[in-house]
């Protein structure tokens, strides 16, 4: 199975302050609230740097990217 | 064998020497006993209905003599009253259970975590523990468990037992695998630890399980009955409706509407409405009577459940809040096509977004409420401000 990457959001952390959103448009939305929205599936290659970025300066480290195990895993 | 054999229920807890007279004594944990369980079908009574031989297997294997049992009686649910009365009558039982997954699971410790609010239960299981011999009593502690609605969600008592704070905590790991002190944990309610206590002694499933019958019923509170028994035969057991019903909330507050036409038929199986995309949840079957307003109950609900948010993810801190609101609009003001989109939209966000499954039970309820309900809810007139 190729490596697979997703991000995944720990709810109790996040603190809504939306930065992740702003840096990877592509697949974080913010919700009414301002709580971030990650698009479901695997990150596609081109995506991923951004990703690391949007992991890195998250000023409460809420967000992470973990590698999917099943092929089939579902992401929030 | 049913879990309320016995004395009867006025007369208080259950001794141990008249438990002991009655079953007979301990029969032996261990691997055996969990695949009786998993043979046995039992699921947990708790509201979530997993598979109780499976959880054990789980936390056997992870264990290395270290794991930690939680006897879950927080019993937050409004109207739910099995727990305590079980806890309060026939407290063996319960410890049974209890001393039966430490020896299965290969537990240290056994923490009884009981609502600080349910007085006679605590009472009766402090002095039944205190009845027991020396290295079971050592095993035991017990700890109160505030009167919170997500204090029974299995990390949150994880939490408690090691910080002192009911609220839950980011899962996974489950507990069952990394819970109290990082030691596998086996999280039961203290419903599904009896029946254990029963089918270890007999090597068969029980067969019955605890319902309260809660609402316009004649004589609400909690029976036994038999799976299978259908909700009509339920509310027979309970004295019969005492006010024609309009629908019936099955699950409590995070199970699903039920149009009272569509419900009498329904048994009482958790396999059965699991078939039907229905659960049993904790057991709770209330009764709405037609002289209720629908919109204006299920707003209260959804104001209870906006408050009993944690307040730690803030879909649900915010979410909840928001949907409660706009059903109090909806209850106070009349129906506003904007508010109803707004139901919807909301819905969707919070769903699956916290890091308990508060948000989902809200949702759950108050999407099967607008369902069943959708033509109240379509046409609700102003200032019909009724409280439940």
């Amino acid at each position: 199975m190729t490596k697979q990457l997703e991000l995944v959001v720990d709810r109790i952390k996040c603190d809504g302050r939306g930065l992740c959103a702003e840096i990877l448009p592509e697949l974080i939305r913010l919700d009414s609230w301002g709580y971030p929205i990650v698009a479901p599936g695997p990150i596609l290659d081109h995506l991923v740097g951004l990703a690391e970025r949007a992991v890195d300066d998250c000023p409460v480290l809420a967000i992470a990217l973990r590698r999917t195990q099943a092929p089939k895993a579902k992401a929030r | 064998m049913k879990l309320l054999s016995g004395p009867d229920l006025s007369l208080g807890p259950e001794r141990l020497a008249a438990h002991v007279q009655r079953l007979g004594p301990l029969p032996q944990g261990g691997h055996a006993l969990v695949e009786v369980l998993v043979r046995s079908g039992l699921t947990g009574r708790g509201g979530a209905a997993f598979p109780v031989g499976l959880k054990w297997r789980v936390v056997a294997a992870a264990s290395r003599g270290s794991a930690v049992v939680i006897v879950n009686g927080a019993e937050g649910e409004p109207h739910s009253k099995k727990d305590r009365l079980l806890m309060a009558s026939r407290p063996h039982l319960v410890i049974d259970g209890a001393l039966l997954a430490a020896a299965s699971v290969h537990a240290r410790e056994i923490v009884l975590c009981i609502g600080e609010g349910h007085h006679a239960a605590r009472r009766s299981m402090s002095e039944a523990v205190a009845e027991r011999a020396d290295h079971e009593r050592r095993m035991m502690r017990i700890v109160a468990a505030p009167a919170r609605y997500v204090a029974g969600d299995s990390s949150a008592t994880v939490h408690l037992v090691d910080a002192g704070v009911a609220t839950p905590t980011t899962t996974p790991p489950p507990p069952r695998e990394r819970g109290v002190g990082g030691a596998a944990t086996l999280v039961q309610n203290v419903e599904t630890l009896a029946h254990v206590a029963l089918i270890a002694r007999t090597g068969v499933a029980t067969g019955t399980l605890l319902i309260t019958v809660a609402g316009s019923v004649r004589a609400p509170g909690v029976y036994e009955v038999n799976a299978g028994t259908t909700l009509g035969e339920a509310v027979q057991l309970a004295g019969g409706t005492s006010s024609p019903a309009r629908a019936v909330l099955l699950g409590g507050y995070f199970g699903q509407w039920i149009e009272s036409g569509a419900a009498w038929s329904l048994p009482i199986d958790p396999h059965a409405l699991r078939d039907r995309g229905l659960s049993l949840g904790c057991g709770v079957i209330g009764v709405l009577p037609t002289s209720h307003c629908p919109v204006c109950e299920v707003a209260g609900i959804m104001r209870f459940l906006a408050s009993e948010s944690s307040a730690q993810c803030g879909p649900c801190f915010f979410g909840l809040r928001a949907l409660a609101d706009a059903c109090t609009r909806i209850a106070e003001r009349g129906t506003d096509p904007g508010d109803l989109q707004r139901l919807q939209r909301w819905s969707a966000e919070v769903q699956g977004r916290g890091a308990c499954k508060h948000p989902d039970g809200a949702v759950m309820f108050l999407r099967s409420a607008m369902k069943t309900f959708e033509d109240d809810f379509a046409q609700h007139p102003a200032h019909q401000r009724r409280s439940a």
